[in-house]
């Protein structure tokens, strides 16, 4: 039996990188102590703890710190064996790796631009949404995913909860910014995973009500419609919206 | 086609650090040239289809790509031997930090900083499009630019740099003793070195002496050694871009 060990997370509430660590930390059944950070007043303890980015999330392991999410999340497996989340064979870890990559590299920037453009800009987001979504859609239908229930396989792996953990907002962005991201038609096998997804218990209880995340969406908006149309100009108000919209969408907080 | 296949590019440092994972753990291997600068063969397209870049590492038919993650697919896959990881994983969690440290700093972006280069008549990755690395990188920005924004990368580099001398410490190797993932991942950037000095002027060894005397060990291994390009020839091809861009 091991020892009690002290476990900690400091994260924001509706940042996609905090609930990928939180979902993981609920399905290895482990408890943690959580810390709420303000992304524009970062508190001492993170800023000691992950001096570099000075962001969340940052796992706190017997006072040990781990940062940058795909770190921590394959930290936590490393060192809690059960139920596993990456898979065993070294080529799927590989692929696994690869499309998380994906995620924060193409994926997340193009669904963080549509939120914070307009116009033609916003079409050309949209686009670029819907290109990479093709790209993941082909290989669930027909490549390294295919027949499967889960990017993991029968459970929630690495990649779900990657993907898993920010995808819900699409949905959330196409309500704000009356855009359709994620047709069924055009994304059958993609929508199916991510409504599959979704219902499990672990992720109800990790991803903030929907209600709560459009408000805050909205917010965001309108702060940054106020910034654009010159009615709001303070640095901390732009600090804060900018800030605000790298914690919640486009992967930027680690 | 050998078992093991990298396609690749002489001078990317993406592929060199495939190279020397490679090199470290004996495992012989097809190294496949790919023109860059022409058009990219079937089999690079084939086996990237969303990047279209190299390095990708095929091995057994089956296509690894992203240097890191085929380093790491390389020490999984060959554990017997040089591992590159070390065993716990709160020091692997330490390696994967740093090694992607290097990837976020030392190659771009920010999504700001890659906007700034969108538009910019500077902007050459259609010329250097099959390498795995857009050239709006923090470290090229100090060849690629002149007068106040080249002083400001400047600044940033060293601020870079001086991160990881903190790091790097009094150690051998990142990790410790043993060479691994995190002196594979930049060491390549060391022939590098010459070329950012040159162009931008100023001492990396005045700023990070630690990082200079670990990258003189690195290339004392034979792996490191036969990967890395030549400083000056890199100089040279950077020259040259310099001139046809205006900038020299």
């Amino acid at each position: 039996m091991d020892p009690p060990s002290s476990l900690k997370l400091l994260g924001s509430w509706a940042d996609s990188h905090t609930h990928r660590v939180q979902l993981a930390l609920k399905l290895k059944g482990l408890e943690f102590e959580y810390q709420e950070e303000d992304a524009i007043n970062p508190s001492p303890a993170l800023l000691l703890h992950n001096p570099v980015y000075k962001k969340v999330p940052v796992l706190l392991h017997n006072d040990r710190p781990v940062v940058e999410s795909v770190v921590i999340l394959q930290y936590i497996d490393e060192t809690w064996s059960d139920n596993p989340i990456m898979p065993a064979d070294p080529f799927e870890r590989a692929v696994a790796r690869f499309w998380c990559h994906f995620a924060e590299d193409k994926l997340a920037p193009a669904v963080g631009a549509v939120f914070s453009s307009s116009g033609e800009g916003q079409k050309t987001a949209v686009d670029q949404v819907h290109d990479n979504l093709k790209l993941l859609e082909r290989e669930l239908r027909d490549g390294a995913f295919k027949g499967k229930r889960f990017f993991g396989g029968d459970k929630i792996g690495l990649l779900d909860i990657v993907l898993g953990c920010g995808s819900y907002w699409l949905a959330v962005f196409e309500e704000v910014m009356e855009v359709k991201l994620v047709d069924p038609g055009t994304f059958p096998v993609f929508h199916a995973w991510l409504k599959d997804f979704e219902e499990q218990n672990e992720v109800k209880e990790t991803i903030p009500a929907i209600d709560k995340l459009l408000e805050y969406a909205r917010g965001i908006r309108q702060m940054m419609l106020s910034l654009s149309n010159g009615t709001s100009t303070t640095a901390s108000a732009t600090a804060g919206t900018t800030s605000a919209i790298n914690v919640a969408v486009d992967g930027s907080s680690g | 086609m050998k078992p093991v296949v990298l396609l690749d590019f002489w001078a990317s440092p993406f592929g060199q650090r495939c190279r020397i994972a490679l090199a470290e753990k004996g495992v012989e291997y097809e190294y496949r040239e790919e023109n860059i600068m022409g058009n990219k063969s079937p089999l690079l397209l084939e086996s990237n289809p969303v990047y279209k870049k190299i390095p990708v590492l095929i091995h057994d038919g089956k296509p690894v790509c992203e240097s890191l993650i085929i380093v790491q697919y390389i020490d999984e896959v060959w554990p017997d031997r040089a591992p590159l990881l070390p065993a716990d994983p709160y020091a692997r969690a330490q390696a994967r930090f740093w090694a992607d440290f290097v990837d976020k700093k030392v190659r771009p972006p920010y999504a700001d900083a890659s906007h700034v280069f969108d538009s910019s008549p500077l902007r050459i990755t259609t010329v250097f499009d099959g390498i795995d690395f857009p050239f709006h990188e923090c470290a090229t920005k100090l060849w690629q630019l002149n007068g106040d924004a080249q002083a400001a990368a400047k600044e940033e580099f060293i601020e870079i740099l001086k991160l990881l001398e903190g790091e790097l410490g009094d150690k051998k190797y990142f990790s410790g003793d043993a060479f691994g993932f995190v002196d594979i991942a930049l060491v390549p950037f060391v022939c590098r070195f010459y070329t950012y000095e040159t162009c931008a002027g100023f001492s990396i060894e005045a700023a990070a002496p630690k990082v200079v005397s670990w990258g003189k060990r690195c290339m004392e291994r034979e792996s490191v050694a036969n990967a890395l390009s030549d400083p000056h020839k890199i100089y040279e091809a950077v020259k040259v871009y310099r001139k046809r861009i205006g900038i020299e």
